[in-house]
């Protein structure tokens, strides 16, 4: 049996008051569990319209994907609906493999029916017959059990659980393991949305996605996300953000003004390093020119204490440990990075070393099954882009910050989970 | 309408045995662990290039290729 959870540190759940919006997605009382009357007190649970119209709403939204790559939400599932006629299957992804991100599993914790009306609206508008949710951790489960008993859904929806771990979110991953399969990807194509569980065509949503269309397909304002935001020694927070919001704002807000941090990890393990640079918004547009990308939201600033070459050296390591071991690219391409990084780390890497590092960064793009091959290269390529001189300085000199920091924990430094 | 053929690698398959490079080496290259990588973009798959992703696709022991 594997284990489904692991040692973490805690995020505390807080609302962001200072930045003037009212939460759609935290809820009237983020810190417990909504129940259905609390839900329906804010008018959720509308009847769905039809397609047509869902579709119209989550244009007008501009809703993205929230699981990390910010496909828009209304592609998808035009994607599904021009699929032949037969039976569909619409699922929502709770299975937060990023750690250090704890909002798809609050979503599933504390606000289960919002998660459940965002699916049943998906499912409706592409006339599914069944519908799952993919679920890495217990409490997750339970809530969202509890929340089918308490309003038994049009379309049944069968909850699903998977050992936690990186690529188990990855959506084909979460179809195969759905189909009965291990929790691990497949090559593209066929993607999901022609060829998903049981060889249907599926719709696989991330749970922050169902529910800014809940919020959406409800007539409310799904212009928020949320973001989880650490380091720098700082309390963990969970924070809903209007799209924009300057990250330099949020950091004076989290970290206290003037803590000024010199980079952060955005977006998830898939982003990598970014160099903060003033009226930078949180935006997807915003990051994306900046080399980095808003992904699923998670904020990480680098303390002084914490060198960007061994939090990148960390990352490594956890995506190594992570790899669904499938692609002889990606074992053999992460493991060859994560090792160079530590070298970097120890003073022990060459030029030669940095200048392989630089090529495998792009050389390794596109190589793998899933992304994690791309994750680790973006890792990589967003050191080297973003730190020259330090890395440059690691190559003449032992690091004292590094060498305080050692190898790489087991379990990546970054982890976090919901308290 | 019709989509193009293209040729098409399953990552999770390829066991670097490096036979379809030898085959296709216009479509294919090895990296430096020997697992046959798509070059990108990918060629046009006209007469000569189809024929030699054919014959890549024949001789991969893994079944790692096919087009579609």
């Amino acid at each position: 049996m594997e284990q489904l959870t692991r040692p973490r540190a805690t995020a505390e759940v807080r609302t962001l008051a200072a930045l003037g919006t009212a939460p759609v997605l935290l809820g009237a009382d983020p810190g417990r569990r909504e129940d259905l009357a609390g839900y329906l007190a804010l008018g959720g649970y509308r009847t769905p319209t039809g397609p047509e119209e869902l579709l119209r709403r989550l244009r007008a939204a501009d809703l993205r994907g929230r699981g990390g790559a910010g496909f828009p939400a209304a592609r998808k599932l035009e994607g599904v609906l021009a699929q032949p006629p037969g039976p569909r299957v619409a699922v929502a992804n709770a299975a937060e493999g990023e750690p250090a991100s704890v909002k798809d599993r609050f979503l599933a914790r504390r606000r289960p029916h919002l998660l459940l009306d965002g699916l049943a609206h998906a499912a409706a508008a592409i006339a599914a017959d069944r519908a799952y949710i993919q679920v890495s951790d217990r409490t997750a489960a339970a809530s969202l059990t509890a929340a089918l008993a308490e309003r038994p859904p049009a379309v049944p929806v069968t909850v699903s659980l998977v050992a936690e771990a990186y690529v188990a979110g990855e959506e084909s991953a979460v179809v195969r393991h759905l189909g009965g399969g291990p929790a691990l990807p497949t090559a593209k194509p066929p993607r999901v949305f022609e060829h998903g569980v049981d060889g249907l065509p599926t719709l696989v949503h991330n749970a922050e996605t169902l529910a800014g269309i809940a919020l959406a397909a409800g007539g409310g304002r799904a212009d928020t996300f949320l973001a989880t935001v650490s380091g720098l020694g700082s309390a963990p927070a969970l924070y809903e953000l209007p799209y924009g919001t300057p990250l330099d704002e949020l950091a004076d807000h989290h970290y206290g003004t003037g803590a000024d941090p010199e980079s952060y990890l955005i977006g998830g393990f898939f982003g990598g390093l970014l160099s903060p640079r003033p009226g930078l918004a949180l935006h997807p547009e915003s990051l994306r020119d900046a080399g980095a990308q808003l992904g699923c939201g998670a904020v990480v600033a680098l303390g002084p204490e914490d060198c960007p070459v061994s939090a990148a050296a960390d990352v490594l390591a956890f995506l190594t440990a992570e790899g669904a071991r499938q692609c002889g690219a990606c074992i053999r391409g992460t493991a060859a990075m994560a090792q160079t990084l530590r070298l970097i780390c120890r003073g022990e890497a060459t030029t030669r070393d940095a200048e392989q590092l630089e090529g495998w960064s792009r050389s390794l793009r596109g190589r793998g099954a899933c992304g994690l091959l791309d994750a680790a290269a973006a890792n990589a390529a967003a050191l080297l882009r973003t730190h020259p001189g330090t890395v440059a300085a690691h190559l003449a000199a032992p690091c004292p910050r590094c060498l305080a920091a050692g190898d790489p924990p087991r379990r990546t430094r970054f982890a976090l989970d919901l308290a | 309408m019709e989509h193009a053929m293209k040729l098409h690698l399953d990552a999770t398959l390829c066991q670097g045995y490096g036979l379809c490079q030898e085959q296709a080496p216009g479509l294919l290259e090895l990296d430096e662990w020997g697992y046959a990588a798509l070059r990108t973009p990918q060629p046009d798959l006209g007469s000569g290039a189809r024929a030699a992703a054919d014959a890549a696709v024949r001789v991969c022991p893994a079944r790692a290729l096919r087009l579609g």
